[in-house]
């Protein structure tokens, strides 16, 4: 089967899972006791008026209609309104996505530059002492929660040394942000030549994306070597030792390239570990984005940031492994055929 | 022989000891605690590891390890009902699933599909979020982002065993397909049942006091580790250090504990698997 085919059945299985997605935050959504009239009409009101609110919200009509209106809503963009901003969801997530999406790829940057090389010398050096290293990361980090890592972070480094800057956000208190390209505070003071920004970003992007990038980091490591040992034993790297090619050239151009395919697997995994780290990390350090939005509207009894900030990971989800499996398609072409 | 291989592994025995410890101050924690858990000393407020509060005391002069001990019941109750309510109910599942096949599969396939397109801290914590902070409806959150996982590997295994000569031999014997479910084909499937829920301990731990954290599971003034380590961030910036570093010592130990049991279970009862890691 060619290309065109696998990208096509595997576009068509998107759908219903998509559907399964919707269904499940739907019933998150409305179904459960948190009633979202009871919510809107606050802690005082008579039973009269939350029944002329469910009303209004349509909430006393049959499930199949209230689901059919939920999801031609959220085909709209309608993501329903935070009580505690008094907007819509969705204007507040556009706000807060750049936070999450800096702290996101700054994360997936330490990740990769420390865990793909640790996890190919391991390999590669098996038995040394570097490899029980990097082994013992690879079981203590997935042990680790990260909002701990963080916490021991920040004492070092901002009580113990005086290098971090304080947990209250992405710039200091007195730096005006740079001006808006990408949202990203980074990227737009580099892209402005705003010097004091962009020191001031990077100082506080510090720690939040090595908690994160450190809580990533163990997975990547395990799967980069163990490919990497497979690879490593496999037929035609002993035929090119044999062949008496560089032992350099063996390793880090046949062997890797091969070895890295694989890896393209492990990202979405990889995403989902990053998504529910930036959740607990950005309320170590205040970073104002889409986890710190969502569940600091619930502290204040408002669930429907929460709820459409679920739904929102879970589409990305979907997404991510689409384009992983998508990927793996068009670099080992075997899997098409599964 | 086979506890021997578990035992012989000194890693695997020290993981072995450290869950036993955990369980056993869990058990224990009204007679090992040395202090109430609720107990205020107001001599001793945020005071920091010393002989009489081992571990140090927080805001209200609480002592810190007497809570850490309280906390590691809530902890494994949590993690280890939630594990066995979705072992149960996701081997039922599978088993009917890769059993019956047709369109019971399907539907359920689906379901667990839906259910897994979501990560599952996330899922937990909409679940959560919507049922309301309690100590059962953790529980069901954690159980339902973890049923899936079983229901998989089950209906795998079903799959495989249903054309075994043995499940044709029990077939054709005249056995109703229930027995041959039950007597003859989840057995087999007993080991790798194993080697996930002990992994899957970990993880539901690390969920629970992720949680708690958020400040979505465990609420004061009820010890759990997640939610000691929230009440302490505060003053990580002042420096008092053990409020923070005690409790995610805990959760560590404990998750780590288990995740290498579960490797070395998977080694020792699952031959397939050893050397994938």
């Amino acid at each position: 089967m060619g290309f065109g085919g696998y990208l096509l059945r595997r576009l068509l299985l998107v759908v219903p899972t998509l559907a399964g997605v919707t269904v499940i935050s739907f019933a998150l959504t409305y179904l459960l006791p948190g009633n979202p009239a009871l919510v809107k009409a606050g802690a005082l009101a008579t039973p009269d008026v939350v029944r002329e609110i469910e009303r209004q919200m349509g909430l006393d009509r049959p499930v199949p209609v209230q689901y059919w209106r939920y999801v031609s809503g959220l085909l709209r963009g309608d993501l329903g309104e935070s009580s505690s901003t008094g907007r819509p969801v969705l204007e507040d997530f556009r706000q807060r996505v750049p936070a999450t999406l800096e702290l996101t790829l700054a994360s997936l940057l330490v990740a990769v530059a420390l865990g793909v090389p640790l996890g190919v010398l391991s390999a590669v050096r098996r038995d040394s002492l570097l490899d029980h290293v990097s082994r013992l990361l690879g079981v203590g980090g997935v042990a680790m929660p990260s909002f701990w890592t963080g916490l021991l972070l920040l004492y070092v480094f901002f009580y113990l040394l005086g290098v971090a800057p304080p947990p209250l956000g992405r710039l200091a208190a007195d730096v005006t942000p740079p001006a808006r390209l990408t949202g990203l505070y980074v990227i737009d003071a580099a892209l402005t030549a705003d010097g004091v920004a962009l020191v001031s970003a990077l100082h506080h992007l510090m720690l939040p994306a090595l908690t994160l990038g450190f809580a990533v980091m163990a997975p990547l490591t395990r799967m980069v070597r163990a490919t990497m040992l497979e690879i490593l034993e496999s037929d035609y790297v002993k035929a090119a030792w044999a062949a008496g090619l560089p032992r350099r050239r063996v390793v880090y151009g046949d062997a890797l390239r091969n070895a890295l395919i694989p890896v393209i697997t492990v990202l979405g995994v990889i995403f989902g570990f990053l998504m529910a780290g930036n959740v607990v990390v950005e309320m170590v350090y205040a970073w104002p984005g889409l986890g710190h939005y969502a569940v600091t509207a619930l502290v204040t009894k408002d669930p429907g940031p929460i709820q459409s900030f679920v739904l929102f990971v879970a589409v990305m989800y979907v997404f991510v492994n689409l384009a992983v499996d998508l990927l793996y398609g068009l670099a080992d072409p075997r899997i098409r055929l599964r | 022989m086979r506890w021997r291989r578990l035992t012989g592994n000194r890693l695997s025995l020290a993981a072995l000891c450290g869950i036993l410890l955990v369980v056993a101050a869990a058990l224990l924690a009204p007679w090992v605690a040395p202090h109430d858990p609720d107990e205020t000393d107001a001599e001793a407020t945020l005071s920091s590891v010393s002989l009489r509060h081992p571990l140090g005391t927080d805001i209200y002069g609480r002592d810190q390890l007497s809570r850490l001990i309280h906390a590691a019941r809530v902890d494994l109750l949590v993690a280890l009902s939630a594990t066995a309510i979705a072992l149960t109910l996701g081997a039922t599942l599978g088993a009917l699933a890769g059993y019956r096949g047709g369109w019971v599969d399907q539907l359920l396939m689906r379901a667990v599909d839906a259910i897994m397109a979501f990560p599952a801290f996330i899922l937990a914590m909409g679940i959560t979020a919507a049922l309301g902070n309690s100590t059962a409806n953790l529980v069901a959150a954690i159980a339902i982002t973890h049923v899936p996982i079983y229901t998989r590997l089950i209906r795998g295994e079903m799959l495989k065993a249903r054309e075994t000569e043995y499940a044709e031999a029990a077939r054709t014997v005249g056995n109703r397909p229930r027995q041959i479910v039950l007597i003859h084909l989840l057995p087999n499937c007993v080991p790798p049942l194993i080697v996930q829920a002990t992994l899957a301990m970990g993880f539901a731990v690390l969920t629970v006091a992720a949680l708690s954290f958020i400040g979505l599971g465990i609420q004061p003034p009820q010890s759990e580790w997640g939610q000691m380590t929230a009440e302490g961030a505060g003053y990580v910036v002042s420096g008092e250090w053990w409020l923070v570093l005690f409790p995610g010592l805990a959760i560590m130990a404990t998750v780590l504990a288990f995740n290498l049991l579960g490797d070395t279970l998977r080694d020792v009862l699952d031959p397939r698997m050893r050397g994938v890691r």
